[in-house]
C-alpha cells in the first residue's frame, strides 16, 4: 500500500520535473535563485528548489542532487552561496560550477527529512532517465517498463525521440509500450502494438506485466496478451531447458574432470585408489600455493597463476602418486579390497597433513581477471570460469585420449592392462608402466584440482565430495574405456540437473544415486563394457 | 539339536571369550552399582556407558566380520543398517518423551513442533510401542539389506563395484535424513532421550543394565556366527568366498547364501545399532556417514578377518585407541594413526591381531611336535605306539 503509494509520488513527481524540463528552457536567473533556496535551512524551500533545480535542465543539476542525497551539498546562510563537493573531493559553486579552493567557516550540510529523501530520488531517477550514460538510461527505463507509470510517458517520448543508443532506444520502446498497455485511453491499434513489442522481449517481467493485465482491456487485446503469454510461457521454458543443460554440461565437466584420473588408475589398472579425492585436494593446494607466491613476489603474474600452477599441480600429484604405487599399491595387486582399505588409511593421512599444514579452514584462490565475469546468451547467464572449465576438461580429455593412442607410454600402458604377462614377455618393464600411470592418473587429478579451486571452497575435506562422484561416474560408464567416461560423466551431469528443478538438488542426487544402483544390476560392467577375456581378468 | 549345534560351535577361543564377556557384562555393573563412588575398584558411570558402546561396536564388527571375513563381501556401508537401527529405537525413545519436551506437544516431538509439522508423519506410528520398535529395529536394517542384496547378488555385483554401492547407498541415505522435510530430525537428529520402558536412561542403573544387555547381544551374535559359519552353510560361504564361480558350477545357489548372510548380518548391524542410542544419548546422520562404515571394516582387519573373536576385539582396541588418543594431547595426530593402521595393517598384518596369533601358535606348536618326535627318535622310542 505505502510502498505503491510512494511510486506513485515518485513518478508523478518525476512525470512533473521532466516534462517541465523538455518544455521549460534552462534560464541562468531561476537556476541560481533555487540553487540559493538551499541555504534557507528550510524543508519546504528545500523541497522547491529540488524541484526547480531538477527540472532546470543546467548540467549541474545531476550532481547537485546527488551530492544532497550524499550529503555532500553545503550552503553558507550568510552569503547564500551553495557549494557541492565532489566524491572526489573537490569544490565548486553550485550556481556556477566555479572551482572554490575550501568551504567557508559558516557552510554546513544541507539537512533533509524522509519526506526529502523520496523526493530527492525521485528527481534522481527523472535525470537518469536523460543521463549522459546509456547504461543508466536503460536501467531507468528498465525500472519504467516495471512500474509502468502513465506520468513518464511524455518523457520516455521526448528521450525517445533523441535517443541514438540502440539498447537506450529499446528499452525506452519496451517502456513505451509497457505504459500505453495499462493506460486507459490508449488506442486498440496502440495496445496492441504493445503487446507485440512486450511479446518479443519475452523475458519473466513481460510475462508478469502481461498477466498483471486487468479484463477491461478490448477483448482484442486481451485475445493478443493470452497468446503472447502462452508465447512467452514456452519460450521462458525453453531457455530454462537451455539453462539446464547448460548447468548440467558444467557439473558433468567438473565430474568428468575429476572421474578422468580415476578412470585410469581403477579403469585401466584395476586399483581402487580411495585416495584420489586427495590428489585433487594437492592440485588445489598447489594453487593456492603459487598464488601466494605471486601476490607476494610478482604481483603483475597473476593472471598467469593458473598457467603455472598446471603443470606445477600435475608434477606434485603425479609425484606422489608414483610414491604412492611404488611404497604400497605395488605390494597389494590382486587384493583390490585390502588396495581399498589402504588408500582409504592414506586419504586421512593426506588429509591430515595437509589440515596440519595450511588449517582447517577454507583458503582463498582467486579467479584470473579472464576467468570472473559472464556474459548474456539469449534469457542464460553464462559465467567465464565455467566455460573455461568445460573447455580445459575437454582438452585435458583429448590430450589424454592422444596420449594412450599415439605415444610409447601409451601403447605399453595398454599392452600391460590387456595381457600383462605377454606384455611382459615382450620386454615390457610392466612394474615401470605400473608406476608410470599411477603417476598419469594422479597427476590428471592434480590438474583437476586447479581447475576446481575456481569453482569449490579449498579445504581440506575438497577431495571427499568428489569421491564418491567420480566412482559413480567411473562405474557407470564402464571400466577400462575413457570414451565411458566422458558420456557416464556428462549423462550424470545433466541427468542431476534435470532432476533438481523437480526434486530438489538433495533429493535429485539420492535419485541419481538410486538410478546407479539399480542401472548396476541391468549392466554390472557399466555402459561400456570391455568385452571378452579382458573381464574375467 | 540345540546342544550339539552348541559344543560343535564352542573352541577354546571361543570358549574364553564368552567367558569374558560375560563376566565382565556382569562385574562391571555389579561393580558399578554396589561398591561406594570412589572405590578404587568402583567403575564411574561414564566408563559403564562407553564400555557399552564398545560392545554395540563389537556387535557391528562381528555382523561385518560374518560377512566380509566368511562369504568375502566387503559392505562399505554396514554404518547405515547400524544407524537405521539406532533410529528406530530413537524414534520410539522419542515418542517416550511425550509432553515433557520443550514444546509440551504430547504427540509430536520436539522438532516436529518446530518444524511445524501438522500431525505425526505415517512411519512415526506404533513406535510409541516398545515391541513394534524392536521389531522394526530387525525388519528396517533386513529389509533393506534384503532388497539391496537381492537386486546386487542376483545381477553378479561382485567385489569392488559392490563396496562401491553399498558406499553410495550409505552416502544417499545420509544425505536423505539430513533433509528437514524427511521426517527424522535432520541435522540434529533425535536427542533428549527421557526414558526406555519406564526407566530414566540417565540413571546408572539403567546404564549398568544397558550394558550388561550389550554384553548378552554380545554374546548371542558372537553364537549366531559361530553357529553359521561352523554349519555346513558355513562351509559353503567359505567355498563362496574363495571360488565363487566354481561353487556356483557345484550347483550351490550362491546369491541366495550370500542374501542370507548378507541379511543376517544387517539384523545384528541394526541390533547394535539399537543398543548404542540409548548409551550415547543421539542418533543424528552423521552417523551414516561413509567414513564410518570403512572404519568399522578396518576394526575386523585390525583384530583379524575371518575369526569373529578377532573382529569383537579389534572393535575394543581400535575404539579403546580412539577414546584414549582422542581426548589427549594427541587429539590432533589421531587421524595420521588411524591412516597408518589402514596401511600397516593392510601391508604387515593382513590376518589382523587374533590371525596372525594363532598362525605364530600353530607354527611353534608344529615345530615343538617336530621336536619331541625327532627327541624322540634318537632315544629310540619313538615307534608309534599301536593302543594309541
Amino acid at each position: 500500500m505505502s510502498a505503491n503509494f510512494l511510486v506513485r509520488i515518485r513518478a508523478a513527481l518525476l512525470a512533473i520535473l521532466l516534462t517541465a524540463a523538455f518544455v521549460v528552457p534552462a534560464q541562468a536567473g531561476p537556476f541560481e535563485d533555487a540553487v540559493a533556496k538551499f541555504a534557507n535551512d528550510d524543508f519546504s524551500d528545500t523541497d522547491e528548489a529540488i524541484g526547480a533545480v531538477a527540472t532546470s535542465g543546467n548540467p549541474l543539476a545531476f550532481p547537485i542532487i546527488s551530492a544532497l542525497q550524499d550529503g555532500r551539498l553545503s550552503a553558507d546562510p550568510d552569503t547564500k552561496k551553495v557549494f557541492v563537493t565532489g566524491s572526489d573531493g573537490k569544490i565548486i559553486d553550485a550556481a556556477t560550477g566555479a572551482a572554490v579552493d575550501k568551504l567557508p567557516d559558516g557552510a554546513a550540510a544541507v539537512r533533509l527529512n524522509n519526506r526529502l529523501r523520496r523526493t530527492v530520488e525521485a528527481a534522481l531517477g527523472g535525470l537518469t532517465l536523460l543521463s549522459p550514460d546509456p547504461a543508466k538510461r536503460i536501467a531507468a527505463a528498465q525500472s519504467v517498463f516495471k512500474s509502468h507509470e502513465e506520468n513518464a510517458l511524455a518523457v520516455i517520448d521526448g528521450a525517445l525521440a533523441k535517443e541514438t543508443n540502440k539498447g537506450a532506444k529499446a528499452a525506452f520502446t519496451e517502456a513505451r509500450a509497457a505504459i500505453l498497455l495499462y493506460k486507459a485511453d490508449a488506442t486498440e491499434v496502440e495496445k496492441l502494438e504493445a503487446v507485440a513489442i512486450v511479446k518479443a522481449k519475452g523475458d519473466q517481467e513481460a510475462m508478469a506485466l502481461l498477466t498483471g493485465l486487468g479484463s477491461d482491456v478490448p477483448p482484442n487485446v486481451a485475445r493478443a496478451a493470452a497468446s503472447a503469454i502462452a508465447s512467452i510461457q514456452s519460450n521462458l521454458a525453453m531457455w530454462s531447458m537451455v539453462q539446464n543443460a547448460w548447468y548440467g554440461l558444467s557439473l558433468g565437466s567438473v565430474l568428468l574432470l575429476a572421474a578422468i584420473g580415476l578412470a585410469i588408475t581403477f579403469g585401466v589398472m584395476g586399483v581402487i585408489n580411495m585416495a584420489h579425492g586427495e590428489m585433487v585436494m594437492l592440485g588445489a593446494y598447489t594453487t593456492f600455493v603459487v598464488q601466494e607466491v605471486i601476490r607476494t613476489r610478482y604481483p603483475g603474474l597473476f593472471d598467469y597463476s593458473l598457467l603455472i600452477a598446471v603443470p606445477l599441480a600435475f608434477l606434485v600429484a603425479g609425484a606422489i602418486g608414483v610414491l604412492i604405487e611404488r611404497g604400497i599399491i605395488r605390494f597389494l595387486y590382486g587384493r583390490p579390497l585390502e588396495t581399498l582399505l589402504a588408500t582409504w588409511g592414506l586419504s586421512l593421512v593426506l588429509q591430515q597433513a595437509v589440515r596440519t599444514m595450511f588449517g582447517p579452514t577454507n583458503r582463498e584462490v582467486g579467479n584470473p581477471s579472464w576467468m570472473s565475469g559472464a556474459f548474456e546468451l539469449g534469457q542464460i547467464t553464462i559465467t567465464y570460469n565455467r566455460l573455461w572449465i568445460l573447455c580445459f576438461t575437454l582438452a585435458v580429455f583429448v590430450i589424454l585420449l592422444a596420449m594412450l593412442r599415439y605415444t610409447a607410454l601409451g601403447l605399453e600402458m595398454r599392452a600391460v592392462t590387456q595381457n600383462r604377462r605377454m606384455a611382459a614377455s615382450m620386454g615390457i618393464a610392466t612394474s615401470r608402466v605400473d608406476a608410470l600411470t599411477f603417476g598419469l592418473g594422479s597427476g590428471i587429478a592434480g590438474i583437476a584440482g586447479v581447475a576446481l579451486s575456481q569453482i569449490d571452497n579449498v579445504s581440506p575435506n575438497l577431495g571427499q565430495s568428489y569421491i564418491i562422484d567420480s566412482f559413480m561416474v567411473v562405474v557407470f560408464g564402464g571400466v577400462g574405456n575413457l570414451w565411458g567416461t566422458l558420456v557416464g560423466a556428462f549423462t550424470l551431469g545433466i541427468a542431476n540437473k534435470f532432476l533438481e528443478p523437480v526434486a530438489g538438488a538433495v533429493l535429485g542426487k539420492i535419485a541419481i544415486l538410486v538410478l546407479i544402483i539399480l542401472f548396476i544390476q541391468k549392466r554390472p560392467r557399466g555402459l561400456f563394457a570391455l568385452k571378452g577375456r579382458a573381464v574375467e581378468a | 539339536m540345540t546342544p550339539h549345534v552348541l559344543t560343535r560351535s564352542l573352541d577354546r577361543s571361543a570358549s574364553i571369550f564368552i567367558l569374558v564377556v560375560a563376566g565382565l557384562g556382569v562385574l562391571i555393573p555389579l561393580s558399578n552399582l554396589l561398591l561406594p563412588a570412589g572405590s578404587m575398584f568402583q567403575v564411574p558411570t561414564y566408563l559403564v556407558a562407553l564400555f557399552g558402546k564398545y560392545a554395540c561396536y563389537a556387535i557391528l564388527a562381528l555382523s561385518i566380520d560374518l560377512i566380509w571375513g566368511y562369504c568375502g563381501i566387503l559392505s562399505l556401508g554396514h554404518g547405515a543398517f547400524f544407524a537405521l537401527g539406532g533410529y528406530a529405537m530413537g524414534m520410539y525413545l522419542m515418542r517416550q518423551i511425550g509432553s515433557r519436551g520443550v514444546y509440551g506437544n504430547p504427540i509430536l516431538p520436539d522438532f516436529m513442533v518446530f518444524l511445524n509439522y501438522p500431525k505425526l508423519p505415517w512411519y512415526w506410528h506404533g513406535f510409541d510401542m516398545f515391541w513394534f520398535a524392536a521389531v522394526m529395529v530387525l525388519l528396517v536394517p533386513g529389509l533393506l539389506a534384503f532388497c539391496f542384496g537381492w537386486l546386487a547378488f542376483r545381477s553378479r555385483v561382485t567385489g569392488v563395484y559392490l563396496s562401491i554401492i553399498t558406499q553410495a547407498m550409505t552416502y544417499a541415505l545420509l544425505l536423505a535424513f539430513f533433509r528437514n522435510d524427511f521426517g527424522f530430525g535432520g541435522n540434529n537428529g533425535l536427542t533428549d532421550f527421557k526414558d526406555i520402558l519406564g526407566f530414566n536412561v540417565q540413571a546408572d542403573g539403567t546404564r549398568a543394565a544397558l550394558f550388561a544387555l550389550s554384553c548378552l547381544a554380545l554374546i548371542m551374535a558372537f553364537l549366531i556366527c559361530r553357529a553359521v559359519v561352523t554349519s555346513k552353510l558355513g562351509k559353503v560361504l567359505i567355498a563362496i568366498r574363495d571360488a565363487e564361480s566354481r561353487t556356483r558350477f557345484l550347483g550351490y545357489r550362491v546369491e541366495s547364501y550370500k542374501l542370507f548372510v548378507f541379511t543376517l548380518s544387517a539384523c545384528m548391524a541394526g541390533v547394535a545399532g539399537a543398543l548404542y542410542v540409548p548409551q550415547v544419548g543421539i542418533i543424528n546422520p552423521s552417523e551414516f556417514a561413509p567414513g564410518n562404515s570403512i572404519e568399522a571394516v578396518i576394526w575386523v582387519a585390525v583384530g583379524g578377518r575371518g575369526t569373529l573373536v578377532g573382529a569383537a576385539l579389534g572393535a575394543v582396541v581400535v575404539n579403546y585407541a580412539k577414546t584414549y588418543f582422542t581426548s589427549g594431547p594427541l587429539a590432533p595426530y589421531w587421524l595420521f594413526m588411524l591412516g597408518a593402521l589402514f596401511i600397516l595393517v593392510t601391508l604387515l598384518l593382513p590376518k589382523g591381531i587374533v590371525g596372525t596369533f594363532t598362525a605364530w601358535r600353530e607354527s611353534r606348536k608344529a615345530t615343538e611336535m617336530a621336536n619331541a618326535e625327532s627327541a624322540a627318535r634318537e632315544d629310540g622310542v619313538g615307534e608309534p605306539n599301536p593302543a594309541e
